[in-house]
């Protein structure tokens, strides 16, 4: 009686490491999904952003200080979404 | 595996410090997070208050710094972002901008080495005032028809209304002063973890002595991404204070 409740003990606990092994498996592949998927959109944000600040400031080098102001801000805006997928990431990874 | 040494620490190890002060309290700690903080409170104040003294006919010391600071703040973000009207609120936005700079400074300072607003609680307490700020900015200035203003903007078809009003009361008054924060807080978090890393794998190359070619690679790769993170400090600062700045211009002049 004592060596099967042992058994069904060692069974259980082997179920209980295996089923986080896979809990972690998984939160792992979705934090880096999750990471990567939010990187995509705001950096083709970012890169037209600044492309087209550039060409502006090339074409009116007097106007330069007001364009680079209202890139940043563009930049702080479109920057969030990749920066909640990165918070996504740590909770998804840590927590 | 030859990079087998490499072991992140975990998380908890890297931004949470212990407390020195009030160890056995409930209720009150302070620890390296609440010495920057105090810090970033203390060094604007007195580098402001040596400022003050004399006729400052002639700008020199300190004077020279907290002008420079001081024309910085108007020209790059008052008179950019609100207007000539704007000045009242410089005080707010010079001691945000100084505050939220010195916090995110001690990220490459040595014995700091951990940017204060990579804790969520100073990046929010300071979203939340700002948030306070331009509600009651806005309702002082256009009366409590500030916030049918925003929530129901004018020149749109009436139909539409049923979804513009949901979105805008989303994206102004709950997602605004969430990503207010979460911006610095991540920012500075995320070149934390990115500094940590590079540090970690610094040491783990140095110590397996038959990589230590590697070690050039990873070290100038540390040394450019502290570079990179002075910069960061500094744009991000200037991030919040001027979206603050906007948010209040928004607030002032809502017709645009």
């Amino acid at each position: 009686m004592s060596t099967l409740s042992q058994v069904a003990a060692l069974a259980a606990e082997a179920t209980d490491t295996a089923a986080d092994d896979l809990k972690n498996a998984n939160a792992a592949t979705g934090a880096g999904f999750a990471y990567g998927l939010a990187a995509i959109g705001p950096g083709i944000g970012i890169g037209y952003l600044v492309g087209q600040a550039v060409q502006a400031m090339a074409r009116q080098p007097e106007s330069a200080g007001q364009v680079q102001t209202t890139m940043f801000l563009g930049i702080a805006f479109t920057e969030a979404l990749a920066l909640i997928g990165f918070v996504v990431f740590i909770l998804l990874k840590f927590v | 595996m030859i990079f087998g040494a490499v072991e992140f620490p975990p998380i908890e190890n890297v931004i949470e410090w212990p407390a020195f002060l009030f160890k056995d309290s409930d209720y009150f700690a302070f620890n390296k997070i609440g010495l920057i903080y105090g810090l970033g409170f203390l060094i604007p104040t007195v580098i402001f208050l040596l400022a003050a003294r004399g006729d400052g006919l002639v700008p020199r010391g300190f004077r020279t710094v907290a002008e420079g600071i001081v024309e910085f703040i108007d020209t790059q973000i008052v008179q950019a972002a609100i207007g000539p009207d704007g000045r009242r609120y410089m005080p707010l936005l010079t001691s945000l901008f100084l505050f939220i700079f010195l916090g995110n400074i001690t990220e490459v300072i040595p014995f700091f080495q951990m940017p204060g607003n990579a804790r969520m609680a100073a990046p929010l307490v300071l979203a939340l005032i700002v948030y306070a700020t331009w509600i009651s900015v806005g309702v002082k200035h256009n009366g409590i028809g500030y916030i049918k203003e925003v929530l129901v903007p004018p020149g749109v078809p009436k139909p539409l209304y049923i979804l513009v009003t949901p979105i805008e009361f989303l994206s102004n008054f709950l997602i605004r002063p969430f990503s207010h924060a979460v911006r610095l807080f991540a920012n500075m978090l995320a070149g934390h973890i990115l500094l940590v890393t590079f540090s970690v794998l610094c040491i783990a190359v140095f110590s397996a002595s038959a990589l230590i070619v590697v070690e050039i690679g990873t070290f100038s790769g540390l040394l450019a991404f502290t570079a990179f993170e002075v910069g960061v400090s500094l744009i991000q600062a200037f991030v919040f204070t001027i979206l603050t700045a906007v948010y209040i211009g928004m607030a002032l002049h809502p017709s645009h």
